[in-house]
């Protein structure tokens, strides 16, 4: 038997077309020099190809999840379960060191400590986004955008099961933030979107310098410490309005002060998207120089 | 998909910067910069040229085999007509849809169970949710787990992740296909009875680049083969002719007469 010069079947049998790939990439045009303009394209399509390939994404990080919890009995409401006791514990010992009423105190500390978790395991994920996913990446054409996808999917997750400690925090204190935390709708796309792009900036930076990663991850302790997480931007005093100046605080005042009922001001929400442009318009032009590089660096 | 596929390579080069191998990490960048060598270091950089100056046209029909010593660069061509590797110096256009079966394990978690690991290489070709029903059906069939598809796959026997693999892999049928040799590994009785299936997916393919070690392979599949030798095109041309040229002597003529071949080569 030969295939020498066969052609392709004029006409597939039935229902074979269905496991066709039906991958974006049935038109590939790929040069050296490219101009700005073609990187900027191919850096769109890259994107837009993930977004059509979000069933990927969003399944590779349930499983992420799932998996990392296989065989445990209560599964990721352990992440509901270590957060409830980190919150309760800290609360306690925060609000007799600062000389708050646990009511004032906590549910602040509740919601702060859930979000920053949040940024911080996002921005760790961020830098391992490429080289963790280093197979897959050298053995088949895919969007780098999905992998940040993925790794969104999983953070976001683990957000969602955090948010059951916000709302029995709620309970217990008999509170209502009102209809305000529709603000952190918005705010929370703002944070996905931020979050793509840390992936992307990141995730190609640490493929390309090994030794960033543990720098990043030394100077998010350093934010920790620096930005209103468990302490209030009211023991500042005086100081507070310097706290723009600090992208975490603004990012985090967004999507905290609504769910406190205490919407942030316009200064805070212009600081936020000024920082977000800012972020991702960073993150897009080093994706559009390191996309064709990337797989190189792996 | 009524366009037809084809493959157009002009003067693509591939060069290898090996970054992390001698550790040119952020410390040394920064201490050239301090003493100003930033350009000089550039320019000293380790670089493997793993393809010069690769031209190459493919049509419809075309079946392209691809023969070399290990490290002439035929994986590195797959991986850029796969794609993955943007050329650094020409052009690649690729059209049509392509399959690159380059990693036997592409994408399967071992804690997963092999319903899922199915799901998962569906979603990686993005097949519509009938298309990943028939997949899982199809292969499930032919992999022949039974129980097991519930059941994380890294209590599988080789067996077991061989046939999930190879039938997973063939299931996708694409325009383009590339092949790297792991492919046709297994032992003789899968072969055989993994022959059919093969064969349907490499006609149903309107091109094949297939990259064999296994000469008798390459004559039996291939109408034109490349001699790859130190990342470039060393020879192009019949069959026959290449691979006497490489071998150094002459085909026995049986490699040529005999019309049934794999079955002779498991």
């Amino acid at each position: 038997m030969s295939f020498s010069g066969t052609h392709a079947p004029a006409v597939d049998p039935l229902g074979a077309d269905l496991l066709r790939p039906n991958l974006p990439e049935t038109v590939l045009d790929l040069t050296s020099d490219m101009s700005f303009a073609t990187r900027n394209r191919l850096a769109s399509k890259d994107l837009t190809d993930a977004v059509g390939l979000w069933r990927l994404g969003w399944t590779l990080g349930w499983f992420d999840i799932r998996l990392r919890y296989r065989g445990s009995m209560i599964g990721p409401f352990w992440l509901t379960l270590s957060t409830a006791v980190l919150v309760a514990a800290l609360g306690v010992l925060y609000s007799t060191l600062f000389h708050m009423t646990l009511r004032n105190y906590l549910p602040f500390l509740a919601i702060s400590q859930i979000l920053w978790s949040f940024l911080s395991t996002t921005v760790g994920d961020a830098c391992l986004c490429f080289t963790s996913v280093e197979g897959v990446v050298r053995s088949v054409r895919m969007p780098f955008h999905l992998h940040a996808l993925r790794t969104v999917v999983r953070n976001v997750l683990v957000l969602l099961h955090n948010v059951i400690v916000v709302i029995a925090v709620y309970a217990v204190f008999d509170m209502w933030p009102g209809w305000s935390v529709l603000l952190t709708l918005p705010a929370m796309a703002i944070w996905i979107v931020d979050s793509i792009a840390v992936c992307l900036l990141l995730g190609a930076f640490c493929a390309r310098f090994r030794d960033v990663s543990p720098i990043v991850g030394s100077l998010m302790q350093i934010a920790f410490f620096v930005s209103p997480v468990i302490w209030k931007p009211e023991q500042l005093g005086e100081s507070a309005v310097y706290l723009v100046f600090n992208p975490f605080y603004s990012l985090l005042e967004i999507v905290r002060g609504p769910l406190l009922n205490e919407p942030p001001g316009g200064l805070v929400w212009a600081s936020a998207i000024l920082y977000s442009l800012l972020l991702c318009g960073l993150s897009w032009m080093f994706f559009i120089r390191a996309r064709g590089r990337l797989a190189f660096w792996l | 998909m009524s366009r037809r596929a084809s493959i157009t390579v002009n003067n693509a080069s591939i060069l290898f910067p090996l970054y992390h191998s001698n550790s040119r990490s952020l410390k040394k960048t920064m201490v050239a910069a301090a003493s100003g060598r930033v350009a000089a270091n550039a320019g000293n950089r380790v670089v493997v040229q793993a393809l010069r100056d690769i031209d190459l046209k493919l049509g419809s029909g075309d079946r392209l085999g691809l023969i070399g010593t290990n490290g002439a660069g035929k994986t590195t061509l797959l991986r850029m007509l796969a794609g993955i590797y943007e050329p650094v110096m020409g052009s690649v256009h690729i059209r049509g849809s392509v399959n690159a079966l380059l990693d036997p394990n592409l994408g399967m978690n071992q804690d997963l169970s092999g319903r899922e690991n199915i799901r998962l290489r569906g979603l990686y070709n993005n097949l519509s949710p009938a298309g990943l029903r028939m997949l899982e059906e199809d292969v499930r069939e032919f992999a022949q787990l039974g129980d097991f598809m519930e059941l994380p796959m890294r209590i599988y026997s080789s067996g077991m992740v061989l046939r999930l693999g190879f039938a997973l892999a063939t299931a996708i049928k694409p325009q383009i296909l590339l092949m790297d040799e792991w492919f046709l590994a297994g032992d003789a009785d899968f072969l055989v009875r993994a022959r059919d299936r093969l064969e349907d997916m490499v006609r149903g393919a309107e091109i094949l680049v297939l990259s064999s070690h296994q000469n008798s392979v390459v004559m039996e599949w291939c109408s034109r083969v490349l001699w790859m030798k130190d990342g470039r095109i060393h020879a192009d041309g019949e069959p026959r002719d290449i691979i006497e040229q490489y071998l150094g002597h002459p085909l026995p003529e049986t490699l040529v007469t005999e019309p049934d071949l794999l079955h002779r080569v498991s």
